[in-house]
């Protein structure tokens, strides 16, 4: 599904006939080692394992794949840096542990197999231990280079409305639970218990149709504790019906009468973000811009397969040429301004399942119309399926999060962190204007609303920066050039 | 053993004999090849007559006493009716029955079922029909995949009747064709169950049908009787709701969610049909990985692509050890799941239909191939010798008698029961061969195709191990391919296993698109002994996916010849010719 980081590389290793190992971390103690949640980018705090390709007791050999782990953007391989076995694995696929805390124990020779297998059993102490000694060898902070993280600040979209109720799922009498390939593959992309609605399909069976109704609002409660769940799989689920309700009051009694719903890696990712862009001191500037030419534009290039997005991004790019600092950012320690060679547009787009990520369109400045349209349709459906790479989430620039296709006027954007601007678009729409000429006429107009880092933008320059990038949307021909 | 000039004339003929085109079409058009193979037969002759003289002498008893030893093996009088007589009219009966007129043999086939056999009527051909319209359908409902070439579609239906339709008029064609090219060159046909009188003699018949059927004698036999589909204990085959690849290539019905037993070849491609129509699908698999005959790193790439993205899910380590039929679209098909270590039944599944893949068995009963004084093996396969000879029970090769294709189970495909033919033909000519199964090629047709010769890497490792000489493994990616690129279809990738010390190619492996059609250079690199160095200086079109290839071998690295004492060329391998 989404392997397209390691799958590059992959490509470039095996043409030297080697392979290119992924960032990851292996500390070595003893002769059974554990193996570390890796970093599998600087913004990533914990991830979650997807599956194991290797089971407990097999043979490892250095450079072998052994786990594919999810991270808050894309699922990468991680590899071993030494020969061994899999000892014990810690963390089963579907869990989810912290950066730096172990997630299997390999033993050297099968002769410590026994050792690392009891080390994993024995596991409470290990894992308690873990934390206090993983941090201080390698898992320290991410590096300091300016790793922007934009992630972006847009409210995703309200989920539709709720449909109508479910035509009529029923929980099997037996409390077994029988779901088709496609709705446990959907029930664990969407956090949906399985256990907890019921179904459609012939004797109630759970189909694609019911997870998703599920997820919409009207399933039933999911449980609390994924990680817990994930402890009984399907056969254990034949004992009775009365058994496996026990535990869910208990688990939901916190929430009062509403239900919670743990986060994704995303969505975790998404709020730490948005926490640590709260000491930024920001200042807004909106501004007025009409759009016919633009529009008009727009509605010539659409057959070529021209997006809005990428439009508007070609203006702001074109525009930015001329304001270095517009696309600058403040150093983490606050004690300089970075200018960045590239102006690379990040755009937010709000993911099906709740998620949030900024696609970046690269040197939107220099690449033409076409090329930008069709890097961004490819960037937007990679992104869905969760193949994006990090430099093609995390390397923006400066960052665009439009909600004018739903009607909005205007509204604000969080700046994300590492970066100096965010601009929110909002829709265009005829206005009665009076024209220069002391007419009164019809014009479609939009509002910009830019949110900088008042620490290296001020006011003026984000004005400035208004008036450029009005001129370019308001005499929109030279952007097909 | 020969004298190697010996032995390189008769590899340098088995080859212009394997050179020769099956197809009579094809052969009209190389005139090169058929002469060659024809100046062959006339310089052989002689030979094959003197060879058998004993046995042609009237009332002689055969001087040989390994010949005498065989009770009921009578050694008969000269007149018989044909040359070679071949049960079965499978791919490997036909391809033994090409090779055999020309090398001038008068040769007859019995058949009881259709010409054609499983491949043609039940196997390898309808299911290509299957899956190429399935492919188009996938391909086209790939919206994101055709947008990225700037295409675009409506909404894509299917009529699964069509679909289905297109895959029968193709067996029915092909087995025309099959016919036809036999009965063209003068191949007699005869229709019915054959049955040994002794080893050159053969009955055949229908049952229930006076008017059918006959008895023939032939100097040499050849025994190419096939394969049925297995069927474990404990399912029941109903043909709607359970049913085995037979019933599933008729295509009657597209359930929702169909449960296939085994993923090896026949499972992985209906997976690729049903989810291209729109089934979701849970592979049943005994060993604890699914594809358990692929290379891992194969099947790792394989499992990325042919199966995560697809609804399809596995249960492994688990026997299906008891299927209850159901009714389509009112009671499911139940599926009793026992752990295949501790035996303890697990779980119980339903679906809407179950696909029972689980291998073939030889079509082997009925033959009374007793009379000849051989036995079945435990699972119905017939022994054989490495010339494709019939193994008496005694452990001798009964005279005149062969057997090919899956009936043997050496290497149960289509195409290695030709080649086996071909070879059963030579031998039988007197020119001792000895098919190389290590270069025998396998596909399997999926979306992309995966196709491999020779070894996996582990296995080739573990015999290393053994040998004591080091494996050289080198890989290549589609996505560095320029036509795969233009396809759009990077995802692939090609790996080539081979000794470091001599170049000697163990094995390939290629999954990408059509690497069913990519895997022959390899295959045949193989069959002649090259080596991969040799294969670094062929000159492949740009740009095209044969070049996948291309960079695979030039990649490959091979150790510097040894100091001058201990210096050897490159391991005669008695690949094409058997000594004699």
């Amino acid at each position: 599904m989404s392997f397209v980081a390691t799958r590059a590389a992959k490509a470039v290793g095996l043409v030297g006939g080697q392979r290119r190992s992924v960032s990851k971390r292996v500390v070595t103690r003893a002769k059974v080692r554990e193996l570390f949640m890796p970093a599998l980018s600087s913004t990533m705090t914990e991830g979650k394992i997807v599956s194991w390709l290797k089971g407990s007791g097999e043979k490892i050999s250095k450079g072998e794949s052994i786990v594919v782990v999810e991270s808050d953007k894309a699922d990468m391989d991680v590899e071993t840096f030494y020969d061994g076995y899999i000892g014990s694995i810690v963390v089963p696929d579907g869990g989810t542990a912290a950066v730096g805390e172990p997630i299997a124990y390999i033993a050297e020779t099968e002769a410590e197999l026994e050792e690392a297998k009891s080390k994993g059993a024995g596991g409470a102490p290990a894992a308690a231990a873990a934390p206090a000694a993983a941090p201080e060898p390698e898992a320290a902070p991410a590096p300091a280079a300016p790793a922007p993280a934009p992630e972006a600040a847009a409210p995703a979209a309200p989920p539709p409305p709720a449909a109508a109720p479910a035509p009529a799922p029923v929980k099997r009498a037996d409390g077994r639970v029988i779901a088709t390939p496609y709705a446990k593959k959907l029930a664990k992309e969407l956090g949906v218990d399985l256990s907890a609605i019921g179904g459609s399909g012939p004797n109630g069976r759970i189909t694609a149709s019911d997870v998703e109704m599920a997820k919409s609002g009207n399933g039933a409660p999911a449980a609390a504790a994924p990680a817990a769940a994930a402890a009984a799989p399907a056969p254990a689920a034949a004992s009775s019906a009365p058994a496996k309700s026990a535990p869910k009051p208990a688990a939901a009694a916190p929430a009062g009468d509403g239900e919670i719903q743990p986060f994704s890696s995303m969505q975790s990712a998404v709020a730490k973000n948005m926490e640590a862009s709260l000491p930024i001191p920001v200042s807004r500037v909106a501004y007025t811009i009409t759009t016919d030419k633009f529009d008009a534009l727009y509605k010539r290039l659409k057959p070529k397969g021209v997006t809005m997005t990428a439009l508007l991004s070609k203006a702001v790019a074109v525009a930015l040429t001329k304001h270095p600092i517009m696309y600058a950012a403040c150093t983490p320690a606050g004690d300089g301004i970075i200018y960045n060679e590239h102006i690379n547009i990040a755009v937010a787009v709000a993911m099906p399942d709740g998620g949030l990520i900024t696609p970046v369109l690269q040197d939107a400045d220099k690449t033409d119309i076409y090329q930008l349209s069709r890097n961004w349709g490819d960037l937007v459906s990679r992104a869905r399926s969760k193949q994006l790479a990090p430099d093609e989430y995390s390397t923006g620039t400066f960052t665009i999060s439009n909600l004018g296709m739903y009607g909005v006027d205007k509204f604000d954007a969080i700046l994300p962190v590492g970066t100096g601007t965010i601009m929110a678009v909002g829709g265009s729409k005829p206005t009665v204007v009076a024209t220069a000429e002391g007419m009164i006429g019809v014009e479609k107009q939009m509002t910009i609303n830019l949110t900088t880092d008042h620490r290296i933008i001020y006011g003026a320059d984000a004005a400035e920066f208004c008036q450029t990038l009005k001129a370019v949307i308001e005499n929109p021909d030279d952007l097909t050039m | 053993m020969v004298s190697m000039t010996t032995n390189a004339g008769f590899r340098a003929q088995a080859r212009a004999a394997m050179a020769a085109p099956r197809s009579a079409a094809v052969r009209r058009s190389s005139p090169s090849l058929v002469g060659a193979s024809e100046s062959a037969l006339t310089t052989n002759r002689k030979s094959l007559y003197n060879r058998n003289a004993t046995c042609r002498m009237i009332g002689h008893v055969d001087p040989r006493p390994e010949l005498r030893s065989h009770g009921p093996v009578s050694c008969r009088a000269a007149s018989y009716d044909y040359d070679v007589c071949i049960i079965g009219c499978g791919v490997g009966g036909h391809g033994a029955a090409l090779h055999a007129v020309q090398q001038g043999l008068k040769t007859c086939i019995i058949e009881g079922h259709d010409i054609g056999g499983t491949c043609v009527n039940r196997g390898c051909v309808p299911s290509k029909a299957l899956l190429a319209a399935s492919g188009r359908i996938r391909e086209m409902q790939n919206e994101m995949h055709l947008k990225a070439m700037g295409i675009q579609v409506g909404s894509v239906s299917f009529d699964r009747q069509g679909v289905a339709d297109h895959a029968s008029q193709l067996a029915s064609n092909i087995q025309g064709n099959l016919k036809n090219s036999l009965v063209a060159i003068g191949v007699d046909i005869h229709v019915g169950m054959a049955k040994f009188v002794d080893n050159h003699t053969i009955a055949y018949g229908l049952p229930g049908r006076v008017d059918v059927g006959g008895q023939v004698t032939a100097k040499d036999v050849i025994i190419a009787t096939g394969s049925v589909p297995f069927v474990p204990p404990g399912i029941k085959i109903d043909g709607k709701t359970v049913f085995t690849s037979d019933h599933a290539l008729k295509l009657e019905w597209i359930p929702e969610w169909v449960a296939i037993i085994g993923s090896g070849y026949i499972g992985l491609e209906f997976s690729d049909v049903y989810t291209a129509l729109g089934s979701e699908v849970t592979f049943i698999e005994a060993v604890d990985k699914i594809m358990p005959g692929f290379d891992n790193e194969i099947a790792r790439l394989a499992q990325r692509t042919l199966i995560t993205p697809r609804n399809i899910d596995s249960r492994t380590g688990v026997l299906a050890t008891n299927v209850k039929q159901g009714v389509p679209g009112v009671k499911p098909v139940e599926i009793e799941l026992t752990d295949f270590n501790t035996k303890e039944v697990v779980d119980v599944m339903e679906v809407d239909a179950c696909l029972v893949a689980t291998g073939r068995v030889p079509f082997t009963q009925g033959l009374s191939i007793d009379k000849i004084g051989a036995e079945t093996d435990r699972r119905g396969f017939v022994p054989v010798t490495d010339k494709m000879e019939v193994l008496g029970k005694d452990g001798k090769p009964v005279p005149h008698v062969y057997c090919i294709g899956d009936a043997n189970g050496k290497y149960m495909l289509a195409h290695a029961a030709s080649a086996q033919g071909i070879s059963a033909i030579e031998n039988i000519k007197g020119r001792p061969h000895v098919l190389n199964h290590n270069s025998v090629p396998a596909a399997c047709f999926t979306h992309p195709e995966v196709s491999f010769v020779g070894l996996t890497e582990e296995q080739a490792r573990e015999k290393a191990e053994e040998e004591k000489f080091e494996v050289g493994v080198v890989k290549t990616s589609f996505k560095a391919n320029s036509k795969a690129l233009a396809e759009l279809e990077g995802d692939g990738m090609a790996k080539a296993i081979f000794r470091k010390d001599t170049g000697e190619i163990l094995g390939v492996w290629i999954i990408g698109l059509h690497a069913a059609d990519l895997i022959h250079e390899a295959s045949n690199a193989v069959a002649t002994n090259q080596t991969i160095q040799d294969l670094k200086f062929n000159v492949h079109a740009h740009p095209t996916l044969s070049e996948v290839l291309d960079e695979l071998f030039k990649h490959a690295e091979v150790d510097p010849p040894k100091q001058e004492g201990a210096k050897k060329s490159p391991p005669a391998k008695s690949a094409a010719a058997a000594p004699a």
